[in-house]
């Protein structure tokens, strides 16, 4: 009996579950999900709705008049970059073994798709309608 | 007696640089097994040919190898159901011993770090550990892994990244975290949560076909992954609350 408690206690205190490879999974199912539905929404929004003749950049500048599609394509950019990002990050981990290798494409990778992600950020969010543009 | 035409890879480190194929056609009977096609080949035509068996009955799981580009035990694969010529290789992604010998050292490192035995921090009863009948089945799919490392040497992920504890080191963990006897659950999640643990696991099914058991290893896997995301959620509560 003594052996057994002397046994357990041995293995000291369990560290708690959590940190970045359980949330960053979590976060691939779940941003999978909404962009099933984002993405099918807006392909069937700009394919089958509108034609893609239909598209230009008064039908872009009528949207975002309002927060409602700006904040739909806000979020759908947010979320598919950062998926994306986080898959190539485990396929690099998978793939490189050197950890100077993995540093230089982690930096190259959250470089590259910062940046991107930034500008279709500042031209969702900046982007002004002429004042025209919704009058009838 | 039939002609049965085989196609193995050799490979001996002390004499050649790469691994060669060479081809033999033995005796045998279309119900004889590969394993018999095997000894036929060492026994009657090059006895050089090195290979695992031990019970030779899909119990121990010795000769796990690559059998027409699947992972199988070749003394539970008869030879009537496959195309000839056999192909058989050494599994994927252990370094190879001699022919169809693959060094299983890091698989066994890794089996035994998930720990895989009964932690309990209660003192035993003085008779039996009581478990009902629902509760056994709760792990009663995983009891059946008989370590031939067929499921981790089918995985992709594993082959690209040699650190990731494998199916079969989880499928193990999951016999012992779903066990309502055992305490160690921290202790295994613990391990499993880490960069090399349960998350580089990317469905692919590799490993549930190629269990010679019939272990559904990719439901376990998601089943040890759930469970974690449980416990994180636990703990982001309690320490809320505190």
């Amino acid at each position: 009996m003594a052996t057994s408690s002397a046994l357990s206690s041995a293995y000291g205190r369990p560290k708690p579950t959590g940190g970045l490879e359980l949330w960053s999974w979590v976060f691939m199912r779940v941003s999978g999900l909404l962009l099933l539905v984002l993405a099918l929404g807006h392909l069937v929004i700009m394919h089958l709705i509108n034609s893609v003749d239909a598209i230009d950049y008064d039908f872009v500048a009528r949207r975002y008049i309002g927060w409602f599609w700006r904040s739909y394509d806000l979020l759908m950019l947010v979320l598919a970059m950062v998926h994306g990002l986080n898959g190539l990050r485990v396929i690099l981990d998978d793939y490189l073994h050197q950890p100077v290798q993995r540093r230089i494409a982690a930096w190259l990778l959250y470089g590259i798709g910062g940046a991107l992600t930034a500008l279709g950020i500042v031209a969702v969010v900046v982007f002004q309608p002429p004042s025209s543009v919704g009058v009838p | 007696m039939a002609h049965v035409r085989l196609k193995i890879q050799r490979f001996n480190p002390e004499m050649d640089s790469a691994p060669q194929w060479r081809e033999y056609t033995v005796e045998a009977e279309p119900t004889d097994r590969v394993l018999d096609a095997l000894h036929a080949v060492k026994w009657h035509h090059d006895g050089s040919l090195a290979f695992r068996r031990s019970c030779a009955h899909g119990v121990c799981g010795s000769d796990a190898m690559m059998i027409n580009g699947k992972n199988r035990l070749a003394c539970k694969l008869l030879i009537k159901d496959l195309k000839q010529p056999i192909v058989v290789e050494p599994m994927r992604g252990f370094a190879v011993v001699k022919d169809l010998i693959v060094d299983q050292t890091k698989f066994f490192e890794k089996y035994r770090s998930v720990k895989p035995y009964l932690i309990a921090e209660e003192p035993p009863p003085a008779t039996e550990r009581l478990q009902s009948p629902k509760q056994q089945e709760r792990f009663e799919d995983t009891t059946k892994c008989i370590l031939c490392g067929a499921c981790t040497t089918s995985c992709p992920s594993f082959w690209a990244n040699g650190e990731y504890v494998g199916p079969a080191a989880i499928v193990q963990a999951h016999r012992f975290l779903f066990d309502s006897r055992d305490q160690g659950a921290e202790e295994r999640l613990e391990v499993l949560n880490k960069a090399s643990g349960v998350w580089r696991c990317r469905t692919i099914f590799n490993c549930t076909d190629a269990c010679p058991r019939g272990i559904n290893v990719t439901k376990a896997i998601v089943e040890v992954q759930n469970l974690l995301v449980a416990h994180a959620k636990q703990g982001s509560t309690t320490d809320a609350a505190q």
